[in-house]
């Protein structure tokens, strides 16, 4: 269990460390490596509480798909730093206000939590033990059985939000010349081509 | 001490052991891969190939190798030395922890994790982050350019592997690669699912850049896109990165739909050939597949490499996901 | 039909399929590469190769000085110097050729009315340093005893198109 417990403050110290550097690092850049970084050691958390599915997950949605594009997006911006960081000073009360009404209100949550009576019953149900049914399967039990109004809901909520992205980007632009690969491939020789016997000095 | 030497020690130097018998011979052929790319291409072209170093060219990539080690290292001005030097570690290391799980036989695996194949996914997607640092980092326009059209391009291709993948495991019904393998003792996956075989073969093309997918490193225009900045051996750790790749998409795809370590009919003089034998023989049969294709095709446009990716496979995928699963519950053939 | 026929082409990938087996028919064909070095190929009588000062048969050289190739080199490329020898035959008394500089356009062997100068058969003179590609007198009257064989009987293919 040493091995184990190691392996878990390695995971979780750099975790926090990646987490501080991606407010702390200058370039934006390196902030999402970090981010990433922090992500991937997360997932090694996952995996030391035998959560792999979740693990798995987390590293081919979040590093996999999301990351890279938020990457995309910060490699391209061109922001001056110097210039970004002038206002800083102005703003610091305001940031700092309102940083210490989010600690104060996660203060108060965290000193009135109270568990429900049951919670250990109903947490403890709806997964049986880990060598029995892999977590994948038990997932997949669970949310597609007990959750599954809840999982169709937030598809929904994705599908939706996926729309309105298209509809807000989608522009019809009018007298824009498009290749039609449909039209190009049902061209036949025979429609296009003709042989024409031209008379000398006639012209076509 | 018994107690650290059985709990520890000697588990560590287990997989030590099992870890250099998964890789002394993964970078060998991965050094004559490069060597085998250049002799296919080159009959297909009417030519030999390199023949001069060692019988039949056969030293050449030792050659090349050693040419590539003597060089300089260039780090560029302006380059982000940091990422610079990190970008090609990466592309290599990723490309070898995937073979954690690749079971090469019946039981021959490192790591037979529960979640195989979608580690094996993970860390595929993950590749594409060598590419877009070695992009950034070198602060040049030409790798950028490749960066941003290889990120791209690997993310959009991703979408698809993905939907190939849940196909098969809607057969087989575990995400471990052994059970994946086992499932096909009856028939390979690539008969009965061959549409999704097609796709994911050009879908792999496409995930490890190679031709007619080889935008990002498209000679003609990005001269050799990302990797242009890097010499020496972080340009040798990209190339070997990339074949390493390649050797781990045909591993992907012969666990996946060519029934991994298991020899084609189980009659006698076939099922006497040792499981890593037969698995070595069908990647090499992709990876030829691999070099054939890049001998034939020219280079797709990009636009038409998105629109296939997303207007074709896409779609064809998602409906043969559903269609697959139809049958398999219309036919009451879901695995238990 | 014919829309139901192109579909079914497409769908079946019929021309990459095709395209691939005519790759892999070539694959197989034999093989066109000649193994360079101990393998060469054919090369014309009229081939424009390395430099060469030749000889009379009695041992004399042919150049009689007349610069007529330093004259037509486009690449001024040829320098000489002539004095006349002790036997009173006019003669040179350099003749250099900046390998670094010629076209091998040939004009200097088509200007030559003794046939001293040709560009004989050999092609393989590669060289180290740039200096060795300086050719003199001596350099080139070497080239000429050593490729004679092969140059007279280069001539005499070509000599009835003259």
């Amino acid at each position: 269990m040493v091995i184990q417990a190691l392996i878990f403050y390695l995971f979780a110290s750099i975790t926090v460390a990646s987490g501080v550097m991606v407010i702390a690092s200058r370039n934006p850049v390196h902030s999402v490596l970090y981010l990433i970084l922090a992500f991937f050691n997360a997932a090694g958390l996952f995996v030391l509480i035998g959560a792999e599915f979740l693990a798995m997950i987390l590293v081919v949605v979040y590093v996999g798909a999301v990351a890279v594009l938020f990457l995309f997006v910060v490699m391209m911006l061109d922001i001056n730093f110097v210039q970004l960081r002038e206002g800083f000073l102005q703003y610091l009360p305001i940031g700092g206000l309102i940083g210490l009404i989010l600690l104060v209100e996660l203060g108060l949550v965290f000193g009135t939590w109270v568990l429900a009576a049951d919670v250990a019953q109903i947490a403890a149900l709806p997964i049986p033990a880990v060598d029995q049914v892999t977590n994948t399967e038990a997932i997949g039990r669970v949310m597609y059985t007990k959750y599954v109004y809840l999982f169709q809901a937030s598809g929904l909520v994705l599908l939706v939000a996926m729309i309105g992205a298209i509809v807000l980007t989608l522009r019809q632009r009018e007298g824009v010349r498009k290749q039609s690969i449909a039209v190009q491939n049902a061209r036949r020789r025979e429609d296009v081509v003709a042989t024409v016997k031209v008379p000398t000095g006639g012209g076509v | 001490m018994a107690d650290f030497w059985d709990g520890y020690a000697l588990p560590t130097i287990i997989i030590l052991a099992q870890i250099l018998a998964i890789m002394v011979p993964l970078l060998v052929a991965v050094a004559y891969l490069t060597l085998a790319e250049r002799k296919v291409i080159a009959g297909m072209q009417m030519r030999t190939g390199p023949a001069k170093v060692g019988p039949f060219g056969l030293l050449q990539p030792l050659a090349d190798g050693l040419k590539l080690f003597g060089k300089e290292t260039i780090l560029p001005a302006g380059a982000n030395r940091l990422v610079f030097i990190m970008a090609p570690m990466l592309t290599f290391v990723l490309a070898m922890v995937a073979w954690a799980v690749i079971p090469v036989g019946d039981g021959m695996v490192i790591a037979d994790i529960n979640v195989g194949i979608l580690y094996l996914f993970a860390i595929s997607s993950l590749g594409v982050y060598g590419i877009i640092m070695a992009g950034w980092a070198s602060n040049s326009k030409y790798p950028f350019l490749g960066a941003l059209r290889s990120a791209a391009q690997m993310v959009s291709y991703e979408v698809s592997i993905g939907f190939v993948i849940i196909t098969v495991l809607l057969c087989v019904g575990s995400l471990n690669l052994s059970d994946i393998v086992n499932a096909q003792k009856t028939v390979w996956f690539a008969i009965p699912l061959l549409p999704m075989f097609v796709v994911f073969f050009i879908s792999a093309l496409a995930e490890t850049n190679r031709a007619p997918f080889d935008l990002p490193e498209g000679e003609s225009e990005l001269v050799a896109g990302y990797f242009v900045e890097y010499s020496s051996m972080s340009f040798a750790l990209f190339f070997l990165g990339e074949y390493a790749n390649m050797i781990l998409m045909s591993a992907m795809t012969t666990i996946l739909f060519l029934g991994g370590w298991l020899p084609p009919f189980d009659i006698a003089p076939l099922n006497w050939i040792p499981g890593p034998i037969w698995f070595a023989l069908k990647i090499a049969l992709v990876l030829f597949l691999f070099l054939w294709v890049r001998a034939t095709f020219p280079r797709y446009r990009y636009d038409q490499l998105m629109r296939l990716g997303w207007k074709v496979f896409l779609p064809l995928s998602l409906v043969w996901v559903i269609l697959t699963a139809g049958v398999l519950v219309a036919f009451d053939w879901l695995p238990a | 039909m014919a829309f139901v026929d192109r579909s079914a082409r497409a769908f079946l990938l019929t021309e990459l399929v095709s395209g691939m087996a005519l790759t892999l028919k070539y694959f197989f064909r034999p093989k066109v590469t000649l193994n360079y070095p101990y393998e060469k190929g054919p090369i014309s009588a009229r081939f424009r190769g390395e430099h060469a000062l030749r000889r009379y048969p009695n041992g004399e050289e042919r150049c009689i000085a007349c610069k007529l190739c330093e004259a037509v080199c486009p690449a001024l490329a040829i320098t000489i110097e002539a004095e006349p020898r002790a036997d009173g035959s006019r003669r040179t008394t350099r003749y250099d050729i900046d390998m670094t500089k010629c076209i091998y356009c040939g004009f200097c062997q088509e200007a030559c009315p003794v046939d001293a100068i040709v560009e004989g058969p050999n092609f393989e003179f590669a060289t180290e340093t740039r200096e060795e590609l300086f050719y003199n007198k001596d350099k080139l009257l070497a080239n000429g005893d050593r490729w004679e064989a092969e140059i007279a009987a280069n001539l005499r293919i070509d000599a009835p198109y003259r």
